[in-house]
């Protein structure tokens, strides 16, 4: 399984990037959501409006995640952005939301043109079946999104 | 060729046919029933694919009623498999009351099941696979889709080293799976160690690392021509099926991997790829339009008998039904690297027509023996056909939900909706081995539990879009949960969460209170540490003390939103 940093586990990306200046905005987006009320779609599209004012145009950026989940509390998670992640061209953020989580902002993951590639992997819990979104802002400012549909079901019955 | 049981039954079915008109050619359509036509194909090219699959361990013939209720979702609706009785007899001009129409549909099914006898047994296919590797030497693959080590009381016992015994026997060059996994990781393990050929998952990974658990692929020589194998096992085997038995794999549908390996294959040399599949058959029909370079995909899992091969830009699908009822052969004609012409079949294994292989049959017989004693125990006798295979209940599931009804004490039953399980005609003797053929899982228990009416809705619905989602990767295999002490509306076309209405309490006619709590009995949970008698013991006690059981069709749920050609008045 690539990895865009072998240095730093997935799973610690989000505070290593919170620990860091470059974090203030991950810290600051997390703030809009300070209770665990159930959120909806509208609550993720503010949020996502503090990550950019711009309006996200769908591409550039892929989910690979399974459509059905294993274990909801543990869906493995791929973002993978179209980019040459060069000094003239690069991915600035990445953000995901979970709409149906009671707190849906997830994660924000600042990169560099050092990170060479655009590409990471997490885990997340998802609280229920939900849509997803992951938005992209790249170094020209311009906002890229995708959304997939993630099942968590009770199983059973397969055969 | 005729024995003398089998005229018996030819002039059986002829008296029970002649009454509907067509007699005649029917009788003369019975009459027919030779192995030396069963085996009849013009041979094609260089290389012939042989593909069963879900034989769930049944080594012996058995009666396989084909659904009556079999719904396509979405853009499948109306497409195969999901046309039933008549609907698919029009749409693949086959006769009614033909040997055809009996294989596959549900049409006639009691009247032509007295006439043309049972389907099956791998002493039957072991001399149709003999017959066809000895006309095309050389050329042949056998490959098997997997479900191959569970469904009865044998494999239970041996889990599954019979089934190894007995592919090994009949040669297979590949297989695939899915329940066989519910044997668990280390039984896997062991079983695999004694498999003659490769066992291909080319979609298991360990969790932890990532890695590939299991051979993907392996290219064959047939013919002169390199074929690639790639394995498929079933995506979503730890969600219908108990992840606690298999820690440390994870499985999925992965696109992007399946066309890496159809890439490495023909980097590798291979001529032609192909997918031997246990996604079902609307997964794999969206994978084909999606994954370019696959020439042939061997469905396997949703138990479909397609009588013809289907499809998808250049990609060949072929379902070959379930239970050891067919053998699929197709013949590929191999230019350029690509399928330039072919030619199918699934042959019906009419067990009555052919002879057995005496090996074979030496061994299979050799495995039942230390539990023949069992297996012939009769528990009870069925008054009317019992049968299983269809989205919502079947007969088989009504009598177990009542069963747990009255051996749990409960007020309402959830019974799994599986695919598998044989049928059982009017005035059979209920056997052990009948019974098992029903119920035989590893994670047995019998639960009884208290439900509200709420929870027990959102589990219909969730199981409801399983079945139904438009989208064939957000369905996880399985029809409708059966249920017992309860009727339902379901509207199949409404989104999840919207499907499911009128649940009402079978007993008064009230409807169920979604605040209120009911005592449920069940089985199958995947949930480790289920509590509870195994569900082959309380049914076993169930029809003992009935000794005589009678069960008509029941009007439990109300279906709307559906193609109708998925759904047929059948006998």
């Amino acid at each position: 399984m690539p990895d865009s940093d072998p240095h730093i586990p997935a799973t610690t990306r989000r505070q290593f990037v919170l620990a860091t200046g470059g974090g203030l905005l991950a810290a600051a987006l997390a703030g809009l959501f300070p209770t665990a009320a159930a959120a909806d779609a509208t609550d993720v599209e503010k949020w996502l409006a503090a990550f950019s004012p711009a309006k996200p145009t769908p591409g550039k950026i892929t989910i690979g995640a399974p459509d059905i989940a294993e274990n909801g509390n543990v869906v493995p998670i791929t973002l993978t952005v179209d980019s040459p992640m060069t000094a003239q061209s690069y991915v600035k953020g990445i953000a995901m939301a979970a709409e149906g989580n009671p707190l849906p902002a997830v994660t924000v993951i600042e990169l560099s043109p050092a990170n060479a590639k655009a590409e990471v992997q997490f885990r997340m819990r998802l609280a229920k079946t939900q849509t997803v979104t992951a938005v992209a802002l790249m170094s020209d400012n311009t906002l890229w999104s995708a959304t997939k549909t993630i099942k968590v079901t009770i199983g059973g019955c397969g055969g | 060729m005729l024995s003398r049981r089998d005229f018996l039954q030819v002039a059986a079915a002829t008296t029970v046919l002649t009454g509907a008109g067509g007699g005649l050619a029917r009788a003369a359509a019975l009459q027919a029933l030779s192995q030396r036509d069963l085996l009849q194909f013009e041979a094609l090219g260089q290389v012939t694919l042989l593909h069963f699959g879900d034989i769930h361990a049944h080594l012996t013939p058995l009666y396989y009623r084909e659904p009556s209720i079999n719904i396509g979702a979405g853009g499948a609706a109306g497409l195969p498999p999901h046309l039933t009785g008549d609907h698919l007899l029009q749409a693949f001009k086959i006769a009614p009351g033909t040997p055809e129409a009996y294989a596959f549909t549900c049409s006639e099914f009691e009247a032509l099941a007295r006439g043309y006898g049972k389907l099956g047994g791998l002493d039957r296919i072991a001399t149709l696979v003999k017959a066809i590797r000895a006309e095309r030497p050389h050329q042949t693959l056998l490959l098997d889709s997997g479900d191959t080590w569970q469904g009865t009381y044998v494999s239970l016992q041996e889990r599954g080293a019979d089934m190894v015994r007995a592919m090994n026997e009949l040669g297979v060059d590949a297989m695939t799976a899915h329940w066989d996994f519910t044997y668990g990781t280390e039984r896997v393990k062991e079983l695999v160690a004694q498999l003659k050929f490769p066992f291909l998952c080319g979609n298991v990974q360990d969790s932890t690392w990532g890695n590939w658990a299991f051979d993907g692929s392996k290219i064959f020589e047939r013919g002169g021509v390199r074929v690639a194998v790639i394995g498929q096992a079933f995506p979503y085997t730890p969600i219908a099926n108990p992840a606690w038995l298999i820690p440390g794999w994870t499985f999925g549908i992965h696109e992007r991997r399946v066309q890496e390996q159809a890439d490495q294959a023909r980097a590798a040399g291979a001529d032609i790829v192909v997918l031997l599949s246990h996604d079902g058959f609307d997964v794999d029909r969206k994978l084909a339009a999606r994954v370019k370079g696959v020439d042939v995909i061997l469905t396997g899992h949703t138990h479909d008998a397609i009588p013809q091969a289907v499809r998808v830009g250049r990609t060949l699908l072929i379902a070959s039904g379930s239970h050891g009822k067919f053998l699929a052969r197709l013949d590929l004609e191999v230019k350029d690297h690509a399928v330039s012409d072919y030619r199918f079949r699934l042959i019906p294994v009419f067990s009555d027509a052919i002879a057995p292989d005496p090996a074979m049959a030496a061994l299979v017989a050799g495995i039942r023996r230390p539990y023949q004693a069992e297996l012939g125990r009769v528990l009870a006798r069925t008054e009317t056909m019992l049968y299983r295979r269809g989205n919502f209940n079947g007969t088989f599931d009504d009598l177990i939900c009542d069963a747990l009804l009255a051996e749990r004490n409960a007020e309402i039953a959830l019974s799994p909706g599986f695919r598998w399980g044989p049928t059982l005609l009017a005035g059979q003797e209920i056997t052990l081995e009948d019974l098992y053929e029903q119920t035989a899982i590893t994670y047995p228990a019998a639960y009884r539990q208290s439900m509200t009416g709420a929870e027990l809705k959102a589990a219909m619905e969730d199981i409801a879009d399983n079945l139904f989602n438009p989208d064939p990767y957000y369905q996880q295999g399985g029809d409708m949960v059966r249920v017992g002490g309860i009727s339902y509306a379901i509207d199949v076309a409404k989104p999840m969460g919207q499907r499911i209405s009128e649940l009402t309490l079978a007993r008064n006619g009230t409807l169920v209170d979604p605040a209120k709590s009911y005592v449920v009995a069940g089985w199958a949970s995947v949930r480790q540490g289920t509590q509870g008698p195994p569900v082959f013991d309380v049914v076993r006690a169930y029809l003992e003390r009935q000794k005589s059981v009678s069960i008509p069709p029941r009007q439990l749920v109300r279906v709307s939103g559906a193609d109708p050609r998925g759904i047929a008045a059948c006998g």
